[in-house]
């Protein structure tokens, strides 16, 4: 048989053309395969805080505890050296476009809980240099503190100080080490990562499990019949900072 | 050359001095450090003992880049079952499923490494097991 030159060349391209296209299908089911999650499924986590529920117990400190010793987070007595996770701050510090003197001095004067916002578009991960941090597909803003040079570019992107530097080492200033989670070293930004590790295994974030009045609720926000959906859709909520269109997926109830 | 005699049995004393500890450890059949490590006394590692010798780093890697990167977690064998660790599903992690049976960083990873002068970075972050048991004992 013989074969002229324009046919062999549509045979070639053809038979390569669909070789790329099948190996690339296989790929992105490959890659679908891996991301399904074995702990809790989920297509985009969020967080409602109940400013009111928080404020129930004065002075409470319980989430912030839990989420530092189960995360090896050092403390530091210097405020500069500080790293958080999630932290307590005044309400006019955290809700600083609201600019309203003559809000209830309940409110005002009390503190606001603050966390990752775990944006729907996240500035920090825009600027990363390494894809240090990224955001998975359930909308968890995460890390890899194994990739992460110390820029600190994501620090400077960040609108709502969610990262912490460590300039010092870290592990001297640990009370009580947690085995089954790594410390970090000097150089290296962290901040909190809905506990992704224990969502893995199917447990909600530590912060949630240690807070006594059920202030936090964690939850899907594409299911409709979730709790947090529900609350959201019986609650008037605030967002921090909504007018720079990060899309913050921590919500709050004043 | 002048004195050539000399300065040949100069030479030749100076390579002898030079490369003694070799020819004494040849001379006496062993070398001075062995790395040593401890095995643990019962059960079965996940792989076999030739491909950990010389891939361990690299499975670890591959470990890393799954939990991390893909939220890929527990340990699966060929057949697509997980492994089992004291009855739940362990996970791809140095801390806690291998140092489950190897316990003593230093009996175990510490004397090849030190052998070798390598130095991985795992214990910058992740916690050696035994430091956390001396701090309670303290």
């Amino acid at each position: 048989m013989s074969i002229n030159r324009r046919k062999f060349l549509a045979i070639a391209g053809g038979t390569l053309a669909l070789g790329v296209a099948g190996k690339q299908t296989l790929k992105v089911f490959a890659e679908a395969e891996a991301r399904k999650s074995e702990g809790f499924a989920c297509k985009r986590w969020a967080m409602v805080v109940d400013l009111k529920k928080c404020h129930e117990t004065e002075g409470c400190t319980k989430c912030i505890e839990a989420c530092h010793s189960t995360h090896n987070v050092p403390h530091f007595n210097n405020k500069k050296d500080e790293i958080k996770w999630i932290w307590k701050e005044k309400f006019e510090h955290a809700f600083i476009e609201q600019e309203n003197e003559y809000i209830p001095s309940d409110i005002k004067n009390k503190p606001a809980l603050l966390l990752c916002n775990h944006c729907e578009n996240p500035p920090c991960v825009n600027v990363c240099p390494t894809q240090a941090t990224w955001k998975r597909k359930d909308g968890i803003v995460m890390m890899d503190w194994h990739r992460c040079i110390g820029c600190r570019y994501c620090m400077a992107a960040c609108p709502y100080s969610s990262r912490s530097f460590n300039w010092r080492e870290p592990r001297p200033h640990i009370k009580q080490l947690n085995p089954d989670f790594p410390t970090r070293t000097r150089g290296v930004v962290e901040k909190c990562t809905f506990c992704d590790e224990r969502l893995a295994k199917g447990l909600k974030p530590a912060c949630v499990e240690a807070c006594p009045n059920k202030a936090m609720v964690f939850g899907d926000l594409e299911d409709p019949n979730s709790e947090i959906r529900t609350m959201l859709g019986t609650n008037f909520s605030m967002r921090r900072k909504p007018e720079l269109g990060t899309q913050p997926e921590i919500y709050y109830i004043i | 050359m002048y004195d050539t005699g000399k300065v040949l049995i100069g030479i030749l004393i100076f390579i002898l001095l030079f490369t003694s500890p070799i020819l004494i450890n040849l001379a006496g059949g062993k070398s001075s450090v062995k790395a040593n490590p401890q095995l643990p006394q019962s059960g079965k590692c996940i792989e076999s003992r030739e491909y950990m010798k010389d891939y361990h780093m690299e499975m670890l890697n591959t470990w890393r880049d799954k939990v991390v990167r893909q939220d890929v977690r527990f340990l699966k064998k060929a057949d697509g079952t997980y492994f089992l660790l004291n009855g739940v599903k362990a996970e791809m992690s140095l801390t806690k499923t291998c140092m489950k049976c190897h316990e003593n960083k230093a009996k175990f990873c510490d004397e090849c490494h030190n052998y070798l002068d390598v130095k991985p970075y795992c214990w910058d972050c992740h916690i050696d097991p035994s430091l956390v048991k001396k701090e309670i004992m303290k």
